[in-house]
C-alpha cells in the first residue's frame, strides 16, 4: 500500500511540520512494516513556475512537424525583456499543440532540474533559443501522459487564483511523501487511507475523522435486483448512477493521488472507484447498467462455464470460482476481476456501483487458481470491513455526480448483511501475563477503545467486541497483541528464562560433529549442494534398475524440471561441486557433504488431522508412513593430489586409498570397528570398491570411480567417492567399554612375511594371525606389501609387525615365538600362507 | 718376572715427562677423532704410563710405594686433563653442529591437506551451543514432512498463500500431502507432541523454498527456530533470549528492535531487527549517503518471533490455561552474511572450496 501523506492529512489532524519519514517511525513502531518512504517530487528542483501564453507561432518545419514559437509570462522575477511585451517575457519552441493563449501552463526555466535528471538550459533549436521548456505530465514525474503539455486551472482547489510565476507544485501535487507500506495479512484495514490514517491518529494521539460515515442498513430491494445464492457472498450493495457526462475528465488531484499510490488514471468512472477503494479499503467495481440483464446472482461457477475478463483473457472457470452473473452468464469473478462484456465504456452514462462482501478463503483459491492478483482480491483475501461498504459505495456515486453531474438513484439494493461479529470475553490480567509487563486493566481497556472496540468490564473479566474493520481480532491473544502494538514492544523489559537443567546434546548428534570434526581435521572440505537430482544421473551412475537408489521421490513443482527429484545419493551433486571447482582452477580437491537423501515411501497420502485437539496415536503413526525414507549420508570425492609436489618432495595422487581412509576416520570417531569387503557396486571401478562394514551391516561403499562414471561426469581420471550412512555408523557403534588396565611390562616385537596368493585379502591374512596368536599378542599392523623376485608369481608378500605382552609378567623368548609360531600356523592353514625367511 | 718386558723408568723425571707428553698431545686435538688417538696413546694399556703402572711391582721394597704414590697422581693428572679436554672439544662441536643444523623455518609444512568445515554448519553448531549451554535442547525432525505438521498445526489454515506452489514445494503427487518443509517449525510440532513440558529446544536445519536463485535467496537454506513452553511464559522472556542470542552473536555492543509483526503461529507477532553496523541508523533519511547493507532504513531484519498461538499449542494437546510459550526463528545464512559479511548466497551453495575455507572452518 502506497500512502500519499498529503492524502492521509485529510482525515488525521497531521502536524504541518511532520515529514513521511517521521510519521513512519511511528507506524513502524505499531507493526506497520513501511518500507520506504518516498520523497514524490524531490527530484524536481530550480525554476519551475507558472506561465501564461501571451502568443505564439506555428512553424511547419522540414521534418513534417509544425512547431510552435511561444511567448509566455513567467512573472516578473522570470521574466526576460521583450520588444512586444513591456513586462517581458519568455520565449520557448514547443512541439505541442493542445494550448490556446491566455491558457496558463507549467514552464521549466535554464536552471531547473526535471525527472531522471533532465537538466533545462537555453539552447538553440528549430532556428531559435528557447529560453526554457513548457511541460508535460511525464517531464514532471506526475503522470504518463505525455500527448500534451499540461494546462492548469485558473485557480486552486481553494480558489486563489493562479497567476505567472507562481510555484505549481501545489496544485499539481507534485511535491509528496509516499509511504510505501508493506501491508501483513491480519490488518487488511491498512490497505486503506482510511485505516492507516486511524493508525496514525490512535499512535500520535491526534484527532481523526472517518471517511465511512454511514452502516451498511439492512437489507432492501429498491433498485437493481440482486440474489445471493453462496454464503461466501453474505453482502452486495449496488447503487446505479444515470445521466452523467461520459466525457468528464478526471481531476488533477484524484489522477495525480491515483499515480502517487501506484496505480495508473484510466476513465473518471474507473479512477473513481480505485480512489474510493484506496480510500475506505472497500473494493468497488463499476458496471455499464445498460449492458446489464436480468437479476444480478451472485453464485458459484457450474462446470464449464467461461468467462472473458476485463483484460481480455477468456477464463475457464473452476466450480468453486464464485461469480457475478446476470441472465447473460458470468459477468465477473466475484472479488478478483469484472467480465468485459460489462465493463464501463467510454459512451456509458449509467453506472451500477458494486461495493460487496466476499469470503476471504474463496478469493484467495480463485486469485490462486488464476494467477490474478489484483488491487480488489488482495484486499479481499485480508478482509474487508464489511459496514464499508454501503458507505463506500455512496461516496464513489457522489464523486461521480460531482464531477461528472448525473444523479444517484434514490432506489438501491442492499443484499444480504454484514455478518455480526462475535464478543470476546478474557482475564483483565492476560495481557499482563503475556507480555510480561505490567498494564492496568484500565489502560487495557483504554487501548482496546482508541482502537475501536467496544469494552465491558466486568470484574476481573473484559468482554470485547471488535469494530467492524478488524477482522483479525478473534482470540484473546489477539486482543494481547493489539495492546502490546499500542504500547509498544521497546515498553517490555527483557528478561532470560531460566530453562530446566538440560541433557546437552544427544549421542547421535555429537557422534556427527565427531565424524564432521574427524573428516575435517583429516583433510576434507565440506561443502553444500542443493538435494535435488535426476533419473539421468542414476543412468549415468550405472545404478541399475532395480537399486533402491532408483526408488526416487518426485516433487510435483520442482525448482528445475531437469532435476525433478529429491536426491537418493549424494555423490552427483559433489561430482558437480568438482566440475565448479575444477572450472576455477581448484585442482586439488577432498570434498565432501553430509545430508538427507530420499527414498520413496508408501505413497499414501498423509492425513490432516483437526487440529481442534491432539492428532491420535493412529493418525500421527499414518503421517510418518506417509513420508519418504530419509537416513543422513555422508559422501565424499576425490580428485587431483592429495598432496601436491612440493619442496619435500613429489606429490602423492588423491585416490582410491584416501577414499577408504575416510571411511576409517569416520568409524574410528565413533570407536566403531570397520571391515571393507571387495565388491562390485554402481558407480565403483569393479577391481577397486570396498563395502563398508560394521557389526556385519553394510553401511556404504569407498573406492575408485568407475572410468565410464569418471568420463560421464566429467570428472579428474582417478577420481575416487566414498558414501555411507552416517545414521547407521552412529547407530552400530559401540556404547559405553571398560578401560582395560595398562600392562608395564616389556613388549616383545616380531615380524613375519607370509606369501599368499593375490586371491587373499590382507585383512584375511590379519585375521588368520590375530587368531592365531592369541590373547598374548597386543597388536598387529602390516607394514609391507612386497612382489618381485623370491615370491612366485600370482603371489604377494605380506609383512607385519607383531607385539606381544602378557599383563602380568614378561614374556620368556619361548613364549613369544610359541605365539609367534601360533600365528603364522594359522595363517598357513586357512590361507596357504607360507613363512618367507628374510 | 716375564722376560722381554722393557725395564721402566719410574723416576720422578721421566713419569713427569710421559705426563707432559700426554698432556700437550690432548691440548694438540682439536676433533673428537684426534682426541681419541691421544687417548689412545697416552691412556691405553700400551701406552708408557700403562707400561709403567705393570713395571711396579718389579720394584723392590719402599721405592715401591714410593714409585705408586707418584705413578697414580700422573695417571689421575692424564685422565683428568682428558676429561677436561673431550668436555671443551664436545661443547664446541655442539655448538657448530647447532649453527650448521640451521633451518629456516618459514618453509611451507603441513601435516595434510587442509580440510573446512562449511560455515555455515559451523556457524549453526555455535548457534545451538549458545542455547545448550542455557540448558536447552537440540531437536531434529524429517525434511519432506506431513502438510499437517508443517502448515495446519501451525496455524496455517489450507488457503494460506505460503502453501501455494509458488511459494512451497510438495512431495508428488499434490493431495500426498507431503511438503518440503518450509521452515524448521515442524520440528517445534513434534517437540510438542513427543517431548515432556516444560520444552526448551532449538531446531536447526535445512528448509526449502519455491523461491528464486540469486545473490540473496536461495531455494534451499538453514535455519534455526527455538521454542519455549512452561508456566508463566510471557513475550519479556523471548525478548530476553533474543537479546542473549544477539549478543552472542554479535557482540555485547548490538541493538536489537522487536517489531510488531503477523504470523499465523504466534501472537503477538514480532520481526527482530539488528541496528545496521555499517551504517549504524546514519544513512537513514540522508540520500547523500545512503547504505546499500540496510537500504538505508537503518535496521536490518533478522527473524521472525512471538507468543506462540495458543491454537498451535491446542493443536499439540497443551493445556493453554496452564502453559505459555515463545518461538523464534532465523537464517543461519543471513546471520553468516551479517556476522561475517558473506555478500552473494549464491557462493554458500556452489561449494567453491574457497569459500568453504575462508573462515578455516571456524565460526568466527
Amino acid at each position: 500500500m502506497r500512502a500519499p501523506l498529503g492524502w492521509l492529512r485529510d482525515y488525521v489532524e497531521l502536524p504541518q511540520e511532520m515529514t513521511g519519514r517521521e510519521l513512519s517511525e511511528v507506524l513502524i513502531r505499531a507493526g506497520l512494516e513501511v518500507e520506504n518512504v518516498d520523497q514524490a517530487g524531490s527530484e524536481l528542483s530550480g525554476p519551475i513556475v507558472v506561465g501564461r501564453i501571451l502568443a505564439f507561432v506555428n512553424e511547419p518545419q522540414s521534418n513534417g512537424k509544425t512547431i510552435r514559437w511561444v511567448q509566455v509570462d513567467v512573472g516578473p522575477a522570470h521574466n526576460q525583456p521583450h520588444p512586444d511585451y513591456p513586462d517581458g517575457c519568455r520565449s520557448v519552441v514547443c512541439g505541442a499543440h493542445n494550448f490556446a493563449v491566455g491558457d496558463l501552463v507549467v514552464v521549466s526555466l535554464p536552471g531547473a532540474m526535471l525527472t531522471g535528471g533532465f537538466a533545462i538550459s537555453a539552447r538553440k533549436t528549430y532556428g531559435h533559443l528557447s529560453d526554457g521548456m513548457i511541460c508535460a505530465e511525464d517531464e514532471l514525474g506526475i503522470g504518463n501522459d505525455h500527448s500534451g503539455i499540461i494546462i492548469l486551472p485558473p485557480t486552486t482547489d481553494d480558489g486563489v487564483e493562479l497567476k505567472p510565476g507562481d510555484d505549481p507544485a501545489g496544485v499539481l501535487l507534485m511535491r509528496d511523501d509516499v509511504l510505501d507500506i508493506d501491508v501483513s495479512p491480519d490488518i487488511g484495514y491498512c490497505l486503506s487511507i482510511r485505516g492507516l490514517a486511524r493508525e496514525a491518529a490512535q499512535n500520535l494521539g491526534l484527532a481523526y475523522t472517518d471517511v465511512v460515515t454511514k452502516a451498511t442498513p439492512a437489507a432492501k430491494a429498491d433498485g437493481y435486483p440482486v440474489r445471493l445464492d453462496d454464503p461466501a457472498c453474505p453482502l452486495f450493495v449496488a447503487v446505479r448512477v444515470t445521466g452523467f457526462d461520459p466525457s468528464a475528465p478526471t481531476p488533477r488531484w484524484m489522477a495525480r493521488r491515483l499515480v502517487l499510490s501506484g496505480m495508473r488514471s484510466i476513465s473518471l468512472p474507473v479512477d473513481i472507484t480505485n480512489y474510493v477503494m484506496l480510500e475506505t479499503g472497500q473494493p468497488l467495481h463499476a458496471y455499464d447498467a445498460a449492458s446489464l440483464s436480468g437479476t444480478i446472482v451472485v453464485r458459484k461457477a457450474h462446470a464449464g462455464e467461461t468467462l472473458v475478463t476485463l483484460d481480455g483473457q477468456t477464463r475457464r472457470l473452476d466450480v468453486d470460482d464464485l461469480l457475478i452473473t446476470d441472465d447473460s452468464g458470468p459477468i465477473g469473478l466475484a472479488g478478483v476481476m469484472g467480465g468485459e462484456s460489462t465493463e464501463m465504456r467510454s459512451t456509458s452514462t449509467d453506472v451500477l456501483i458494486e461495493a460487496a462482501s466476499f469470503e476471504s478463503g474463496s478469493i484467495s483459491r480463485t486469485l490462486r487458481r488464476h494467477n490474478l492478483p489484483s488491487e480488489a482480491s488482495k484486499r479481499f483475501h485480508r478482509g474487508v470491513d464489511p459496514q464499508a461498504a454501503y458507505s463506500a459505495a455512496h461516496r464513489a456515486a457522489e464523486l461521480l455526480v460531482q464531477l461528472a453531474g448525473g444523479q444517484v438513484l434514490a432506489e438501491e439494493t442492499i443484499a444480504g448483511a454484514a455478518p455480526s461479529i462475535p464478543s470476546q470475553v478474557f482475564a483483565a490480567e492476560l495481557p499482563s501475563q503475556i507480555l510480561g509487563t505490567e498494564v492496568s486493566a484500565d489502560r487495557v481497556v483504554e487501548i482496546l477503545r482508541a482502537s475501536g472496540c467496544q469494552v465491558e468490564v466486568d470484574a476481573a473479566q473484559v468482554r470485547v467486541t471488535p469494530p467492524s474493520w478488524r477482522l483479525d481480532l478473534r482470540d484473546p491473544y489477539d486482543y494481547v497483541e493489539e495492546v502490546g502494538r499500542k504500547l509498544g514492544f521497546d515498553t517490555i523489559t527483557a528478561v532470560v528464562p531460566s530453562a530446566p537443567v538440560g541433557r546437552g546434546l544427544t549421542r547421535a548428534q555429537r557422534a556427527r560433529r565427531a565424524i564432521n570434526s574427524a573428516v575435517v581435521a583429516a583433510g576434507f572440505v565440506e561443502v553444500l549442494t542443493f538435494p535435488f537430482g535426476s533419473a539421468e544421473d542414476l543412468d549415468r551412475l550405472g545404478i541399475p534398475a532395480e537399486d533402491r537408489r532408483r526408488h526416487l521421490v518426485r516433487l510435483a513443482n520442482p525448482l528445475a524440471e531437469t532435476q525433478p527429484y529429491l536426491r537418493t545419493t549424494i555423490l552427483p551433486g559433489l561430482f558437480a561441486a568438482v566440475a565448479r571447482n575444477t572450472s576455477r582452477g581448484n585442482d586439488d580437491l577432498a570434498l565432501f557433504e553430509t545430508g538427507s537423501v530420499f527414498f520413496a515411501g508408501s505413497g499414501d497420502p498423509a492425513p490432516i488431522p483437526s487440529v481442534e485437539h491432539r492428532p491420535s496415536a493412529d493418525e500421527l503413526a499414518a503421517i510418518e508412513r506417509a513420508l519418504p525414507e530419509q537416513p543422513r549420508l555422508l559422501g565424499a570425492v576425490l580428485c587431483g593430489n592429495w598432496r601436491r609436489a612440493g619442496w619435500q618432495g613429489q606429490p602423492i595422487p588423491a585416490g582410491w586409498q584416501q577414499a577408504l581412509a575416510l571411511a576409517e576416520v569416520a568409524a574410528a570417531a565413533l570407536g566403531a570397528e570397520l571391515t571393507r569387503r571387495p565388491v562390485e557396486y554402481a558407480p565403483w571401478h569393479p577391481g577397486r570398491c570396498a563395502e563398508l562394514v560394521v557389526a556385519e551391516s553394510v553401511i556404504g561403499h569407498a573406492g575408485e570411480l568407475h572410468p565410464e562414471v569418471i568420463k560421464a561426469f566429467g570428472l579428474p581420471e582417478r577420481a575416487a567417492a566414498v558414501e555411507f550412512d552416517l545414521d547407521a555408523l552412529i547407530e552400530l557403534s559401540p556404547r559405553g567399554g571398560d578401560i582395560a588396565p595398562v600392562s608395564a611390562h616389556p613388549v616383545a616385537k616380531e615380524d613375519v612375511a607370509l606369501v599368499v596368493p593375490d586371491s587373499v585379502a590382507a585383512a584375511d591374512v590379519e585375521a588368520a594371525l590375530v587368531a592365531g596368536a592369541g590373547e598374548l599378542l597386543e597388536s598387529i599392523s602390516l607394514f609391507d606389501v612386497f612382489t618381485g623376485s623370491q615370491v612366485p608369481a600370482g603371489h604377494r608378500s605380506l609383512a607385519f609387525a607383531l607385539r606381544f605382552r602378557a599383563s602380568d609378567r614378561t614374556l620368556t623368548d619361548a613364549e613369544t615365538a610359541a605365539a609367534r609360531a601360533a600365528a603364522v600356523a594359522c595363517a598357513e592353514q586357512r590361507h596357504g600362507a607360507v613363512l618367507r625367511s628374510f | 718376572m716375564p722376560g722381554g718386558e722393557p725395564q721402566a723408568d719410574l723416576s720422578q723425571e721421566s713419569i713427569e715427562a710421559l705426563v707432559g707428553q700426554a698432556l700437550a698431545a690432548f691440548a694438540e686435538a682439536q676433533t673428537s677423532a684426534e682426541l681419541k688417538e691421544a687417548r689412545l696413546a697416552h691412556t691405553s694399556d700400551r701406552s708408557p704410563l700403562a707400561l709403567a703402572n705393570r713395571a711396579i711391582g718389579t720394584i723392590p721394597g719402599p721405592e715401591r710405594k714410593e714409585a705408586g704414590q707418584r705413578l697414580g697422581a700422573a695417571r689421575a693428572q692424564v685422565n683428568a686433563a682428558l676429561a677436561a679436554r673431550e668436555d671443551e672439544i664436545g661443547a664446541a662441536e655442539l655448538a657448530g653442529r647447532l649453527v650448521a643444523e640451521r633451518v629456516d623455518v618459514s618453509l611451507p609444512v603441513e601435516l595434510g591437506p587442509q580440510g573446512a568445515a562449511h560455515p555455515i554448519t559451523a556457524l549453526m553448531d555455535l548457534m545451538g551451543d549458545v542455547f545448550v549451554a542455557m540448558g536447552w535442547e537440540i531437536a531434529e525432525g524429517p525434511e519432506a514432512e506431513g502438510e499437517w505438521l508443517s502448515f495446519d498445526a501451525l496455524n496455517i489454515g489450507p488457503d494460506h498463500p505460503a502453501r501455494g506452489t509458488s511459494d512451497s514445494l510438495y512431495v508428488a503427487p499434490l493431495g500426498s500431502n507431503v511438503a518440503m518443509r518450509p521452515h524448521t517449525s515442524p520440528v517445534q510440532i513434534r517437540s510438542m507432541l513427543d517431548r515432556e513440558l516444560p520444552i526448551y529446544v532449538v531446531c536447526p536445519g535445512k528448509v526449502y523454498r519455491a523461491d528464486e536463485f540469486d545473490a540473496t535467496h536461495v531455494p534451499v537454506f538453514h535455519q534455526i527456530e527455538g521454542l519455549c513452553v512452561d508456566k508463566g511464559i510471557s513475550l519479556a522472556h523471548l525478548k530476553g533470549t533474543l537479546d542473549h542470542l544477539a549478543k552472542s552473536m554479535f557482540g555485547e555492543g548490538i541493538e536489537t528492535r522487536m517489531r510488531p509483526h503477523y504470523f499465523p503461529f504466534t501472537e503477538p507477532s514480532a520481526e527482530v531487527d539488528l541496528k545496521c553496523f555499517v551504517c549504524r541508523g546514519e544513512s537513514v533519511g540522508n540520500p547523500d549517503a545512503p547504505c546499500r547493507t540496510c537500504k538505508s532504513q537503518g535496521w536490518i531484519e533478522w527473524g521472525g518471533c512471538g507468543v506462540v498461538n495458543p491454537r498451535v499449542l491446542a493443536a499439540c494437546g497443551i493445556d493453554t490455561e496452564v502453559y505459555s510459550g515463545f518461538a523464534f526463528g532465523m537464517g543461519i545464512e543471513r546471520t553468516l552474511m551479517f556476522r561475517n559479511n558473506a555478500a552473494d548466497m549464491r557462493d554458500m551453495v556452489e561449494g567453491d572450496v574457497r569459500f568453504s575455507r575462508s573462515l578455516k572452518g571456524m565460526a568466527r
